[in-house]
């Protein structure tokens, strides 16, 4: 299809055609319900194939059907041409020098008309058109490695980035931020905690709630709070920026394996599950929630780790869960299973003979708690300890999203299951910690009038 | 040395039609609707009391066609801090911005489309939200979501048609509370409620036009009966020009009365700009010639007398001085009633660099005393100024200040162009303000967050059988039916009209009586404090139904009313037997009227002038026993028969 018809398909298409006009003709629509004058759009192509869209002189879009169309006329041409203004992004030798890595997300994003929604803009010079601020923090360079949402990361993508990482560390980068879609954000976090081991700088993800065509958007603070966290902050680690309350007040450095997204929508959907964030950060300045986080180093010296076994999945355990479905598991030749149990981590009776098949087939099974919050615990109950004799591993507190990355990443390290099995039960990025701190759990419930008090006014 | 618009009073038609003013109108009509537009929250809750408050900033995006837009970029060089106050139940996570919209509400849209037909518009056939930017706050999303509904509608004025440019449907936005210096805070309780937006073609050509056709659409859409009302539930704003002027919006006059005063001083400023533009000329200062300097002059000012500039200094503030090269005597030129072009710059400054605890400058050439002579020479003498030029302090923090002075300069160098395009605030005294500049179609964006929405023939079809006859047509044929002026307006937009018309349709009973009771007396008597909402189609279906069949009964109609509201029972039946009609035939009626006649006459009567006088004081008398039960006429006849006999006698 010419890209004169941008998403029209027919009926719509014929009529474009026959009154020879297309997208970003300019014209006169007489129709049944009167005359519309205004501009050709492209139409995006899940929207149904018999209206036209036009935008009106006034900025508004509108859509005509194709059936109460009797003529159109062009009177002209305009196209549209989407650019964020690109300005040279400033040097100063003075200044740390930082790397946004790009995979996709929202952080500087136009309209995508083909589908109606928007895709990522993405290079220094249009970052600091749109956030000018940065320049006064760093030397920005950007590297696009991937254009995708953040569903579409696999572990090709987590590759290919803990290998760009170890690419940037190696020639001397002062701090990594990496640019990611928010949804699988946690996920990507995890594995690059395992991929990328010791590095000397603060590796950074960063994303947006809302996105960066919005006035209200999120994106540049949080751009702005993850380029000073890696360019200045002395925490060198994995780390997820993303906004602490819903306010535009500061950001939350979250350790990148145990941070979970918690809201469909909120801005402060990011956050640390069964412990406190590392820092908060706005601005002016960094300040450190905890002292226990690993120092920046001066060196270039990484560890970067990218063996990973594709064939492990999460099962979400629910009553009345079929053994076929651990069963097919097993027939496809999977070689890892993480069990989201419920409780204190548990599962029903049925599956206890698909669970012993599993096992003595060869395939690694753990157990993690769909609570989130809190610890597997197999002994307080008979059913626990059944499970454990049939193998299933309990993973103490350890995010169900992070041990099914984590023991994908162990399978690709060792085809021997004790060994993976020590890789497990030993904490590399922090994923299990030794003790839940009394304010590791908090959620506070609104009505209660402590809470409300707490809401009421800000604190600025 | 500059002309300026006669005073409002003394403006003719003429006078309006030599300066070439065109006034459009933009009505912001919210609809009463169970929720809100985008969200389930229920609409039309006000409150005061708020529960959590949330801060945000604004940031200018880039337009779908690529641009910036000039308010946005305005509204980001003013830093502002945002701060929403939320209450639990008037307010959820979509309208602060954490949670993608819900579908269009389909009882907005269905009111739209009502009104979108009474209005002669043409109907989309699909709907695509788009997002309006407002970078003042007023909305937490930064855009306010807006739809097309219709294209090109028309009402009837005078002998000609007034045009429709569009109407939309939208979400309403926060109310402020307070906007001081770098912090503003809004309630956020009428965000997010349905309105429509009607905006009609500059086709009205003096003040009293745009009022009158501001009132024709007011009362259009009400007849609805679907329509908020009440303070704030409408609002107008209008785009004013003059010859070589510019589109000016003036914004969210909440009444009609204001409009017209609100028209004359904008044409009045706009004039006014247009005449200091051609005399800065006459000086050979263009956008191209034109110089401005400024200088920190707070030592030359440390030991002022003047209030204003001590409590600066007392804050650690800097004032800061422009020379406006050749200026002099164009700052005190008047634009507006009882305003000077320096209060152009005033508003500048209040708003662009939140300097907003006013006075926030003071010119060489104000009238008050503020600095001595003295000092000001020191002044001019530090900035090299000559008695041709006009200086302006102005005084703030160390930022703030600068951005100040910097906006006077720009200011000032934009009379030399003419009339910015800017977006104007409606003052309570007739005059405007600056608000901001006025935003273009670049704010315009598509939301990527819904997906277009089809409108059938089908829904179409719906919608168009309870569309009420137009506002205008009922006028006419009300009219028609003799139902009194002062009645037709509140008739014909009133919601009721349809019920009335088929009152009048139904019985035989003259259409003023039927609009009497259903308005005007409904009216005195809801004022008079009676308890009007007991009033239902039902009561006055029984009222009519028995005025219908005993012709008298209306003559007593108010007590047999006033009684019902009075009263517990819940119907007007059955009637008391003193409003049973008399079934006589005219002998017994001549013979019961002379009995009273003859009764009254025992007393005595006052001494009357003419026999006029005589009847209509009688027929009072002899009414009081047969109101209701005879009618009127026949007593009146068989009186003047009466009175003529005795005449006769004598």
């Amino acid at each position: 299809m010419s890209d004169n018809y941008q998403g029209y398909r027919e009926p719509a298409l014929s009529v474009l055609k026959e009154n020879k006009v297309s997208v970003w003709s300019a014209v006169e629509m007489s129709t049944k319900r009167g005359t519309f004058k205004g501009i050709i759009l492209p139409r995006s192509e899940t929207a149904d194939n018999h209206h036209v869209v036009m935008k009106l002189h006034n900025g508004y879009n509108i859509g005509i059907n194709v059936s109460v169309i009797d003529q159109i006329i062009e009177t002209g041409r305009k196209e549209a041409h989407y650019k964020i203004p690109e300005k040279e992004f400033p040097v100063d030798p003075k200044k740390p020098n930082v790397k946004l890595l790009g995979t996709g997300g929202t952080i500087a994003s136009r309209l995508d008309y083909r589908t109606g929604a928007v895709i990522p803009a993405f290079s220094p010079g249009e970052l600091y058109g749109s956030v000018p601020e940065l320049a006064d923090i760093c030397n920005l360079e950007t590297e696009k490695l991937y254009g995708v949402f953040s569903e579409n990361m696999a572990p090709e993508q987590w590759v290919g980035t803990a290998q760009a990482i170890g690419r940037e560390i190696e020639k001397g980068i002062h701090g990594i931020v990496i640019g990611h879609g928010t949804d699988t954000m946690h996920h990507t976090a995890a594995i690059l905690s395992f991929m990328v081991q010791k590095s000397p700088v603060p590796i950074v993800m960063v994303g947006s709630q809302r996105s960066s065509d919005r006035p209200s958007s999120d994106a540049a603070l949080n751009l702005i709070h993850a380029v000073k966290t890696a360019a200045e902050s002395d925490i060198a680690e994995t780390m997820v920026c993303m906004f602490g309350p819903t306010s535009d007040q500061y950001g939350l450095l979250h350790r990148g394996t145990r941070v979970r997204k918690m809201h469909s929508s909120y801005r402060s959907t990011f956050r640390t599950i069964g412990d406190i964030p590392i820092a908060m950060v706005d601005r002016q300045k960094i300040t450190p929630l905890r002292t226990d986080y690993i120092h920046r180093r001066n060196d270039r010296e990484v560890l970067i780790n990218t063996n990973f076994e594709e064939r492990v999945s999460i099962v979400y355990y629910y009553p009345n869960m079929q053994p076929d479905i651990i069963d097919s598991l097993t027939d496809n030749n999977y070689r890892g299973i993480i069990i989201a149990g419920t409780g204190l981590g548990h599962v029903n009776k049925p599956l206890y003979p698909s669970l012993k098949r599993a096992y003595e087939k060869g395939i690694a099974i753990y157990m993690t708690v769909q609570t989130l919050w809190g610890y597997v615990q197999m002994y307080v109950y008979e059913t626990g300890r059944e499970i454990m004799e049939l193998g299933v591993v309990p993973c103490a507190n350890m995010l169900p999203e992070v041990a099914y990355v984590k023991l994908g990443w162990a399978l690709g390290q060792s085809t021997d299951l004790d060994k993976v099995k020590e890789i497990m039960l030993t904490p590399i990025a922090g994923e299990t910690t030794e003790r839940e701190p009394y304010n590791g759990y908090l959620i506070y419930q609104g009505g209660i009038p402590e809470v409300e008090e707490f809401l009421r006014v800000i604190k600025r | 040395m500059i002309k300026t618009l006669k005073p409002f009073e003394e403006m003719t038609d003429a006078d309006y039609a030599a300066i070439g003013l065109k006034v459009g109108l933009e009505i912001h009509q919210q609809l009463f609707t169970r929720k809100k537009l985008f969200c389930r929250c229920p609409a039309g809750r006000y409150t005061e009391i708020y529960d959590a408050e949330i801060l945000r900033h604004m940031r200018p995006t880039l337009s779908e066609l690529g641009e910036y837009d000039g308010t946005a970029l305005m509204e980001f060089k003013t830093k502002k801090e945002i701060i929403y106050q939320i209450n639990h139940e008037t307010v959820c996570t979509y309208e602060m911005d954490d949670t993608p919209p819900f579908m269009l509400d389909q009882e907005s849209l269905d009111i739209a489309l009502e009104i979108a037909m009474l209005l002669n518009y043409q109907l989309v056939s699909e709907l695509h939200i788009s997002r309006k930017q407002y970078l003042d706050g007023s909305i937490p999303t930064g855009f306010q979501r807006t739809t097309i509904v219709g294209v090109e509608g028309w009402i009837p004025y005078k002998d000609r048609k007034i045009g429709l440019i569009q109407l939309g449907l939208e979400e309403d936005a926060c109310r402020e509370v307070s906007d001081v210096g770098h912090l503003r805070i809004y309630r956020t309780d009428r965000l997010g409620m349905p309105l429509i937006e009607m905006v009609t073609q500059a086709d009205m050509h003096t003040p009293a036009e745009v009022a009158d056709v501001a009132n024709i659409l007011r009362w259009t859409v009400r007849s609805t009966g679907k329509v908020r009302t009440g303070i704030g539930a409408a609002r107008q704003d209008v785009n004013v020009s003059v010859t070589g002027g510019t589109r000016v919006e003036i914004k969210g006059v909440s009444r009609i009365p204001y409009l017209p005063r609100l028209i004359y001083n904008e044409a009045r400023r706009q004039y006014s700009l247009l005449q200091i533009r051609q005399e800065l000329h006459r000086r050979r200062i263009t956008e191209k010639t034109f110089q401005s300097s400024s200088a920190n002059v707070t030592n030359l000012l440390s030991r002022t007398s003047w209030e204003p500039l001590q409590q600066a200094l007392q804050r650690q503030e800097e004032i800061h001085c422009v020379n406006l090269k050749g200026f002099a005597g164009i700052l005190s030129q008047s634009t507006q009633t009882d305003k000077v072009f320096s209060k152009e710059i005033s508003d500048r400054v209040r708003v662009v660099a939140c300097l907003s605890r006013l006075p926030n400058i003071t010119t060489s050439e104000s009238t008050e005393e503020t600095i001595d002579s003295f000092t000001w020479q020191k002044i001019r003498k530090h900035l090299s100024a000559g008695p041709e030029d006009a200086l302006v302090l102005v005084w703030g923090n160390k930022e703030d200040v600068r951005t100040g002075a910097n906006e006077i300069s720009i200011r000032a160098r934009e009379a030399t162009i003419g009339i910015p395009s800017e977006t104007r605030q409606a003052l309570i005294d007739g005059t405007n303000g600056f608000e901001r500049i006025l935003p273009g179609p670049d704010r315009m964006y598509p939301d990527t967050d819904l997906p277009p929405l089809e409108i059938t023939d089908q829904h179409l079809n719906r919608i168009r059988e309870l569309v009420p006859d137009p506002f205008w047509n009922r006028l006419e044929k009300y009219r028609e039916w003799g139902v009194p002026e002062h009645l037709l307006i509140a008739i014909a937009s009133s919601p009721k009209a349809i019920y009335f018309e088929q009152l009048v349709k139904r019985y035989k009973i003259p259409a003023v009586q039927i609009a009497r009771y259903l308005f005007e007396k409904t009216t005195a008597w809801k004022r008079a404090g009676q308890p009007v909402s007991k009033f239902t189609e039902n009561i006055w279906d029984e009222f009519f139904a028995a005025a219908d069949k005993f012709s008298t009964l209306l003559e007593n109609g108010d007590k047999i009313i006033t009684d019902f509201l009075q009263g517990d029972k819940g119907s007007i039946l059955p009637l008391p037997e003193s409003h049973h009609e008399i079934k006589s035939d005219k002998r017994k009626t001549d013979r019961l009227v002379k009995e009273i006649i003859k009764q009254i006459c025992q007393e005595k009567l006052p001494a009357f002038t003419t026999i006029e006088k005589k009847h209509h004081y009688l027929m009072r008398k002899i009414m009081e026993t047969l109101r209701g039960r005879t009618p009127g006429k026949l007593v009146s006849r068989l009186l003047w028969e009466h009175l003529k006999g005795e005449i006769n006698e004598r």
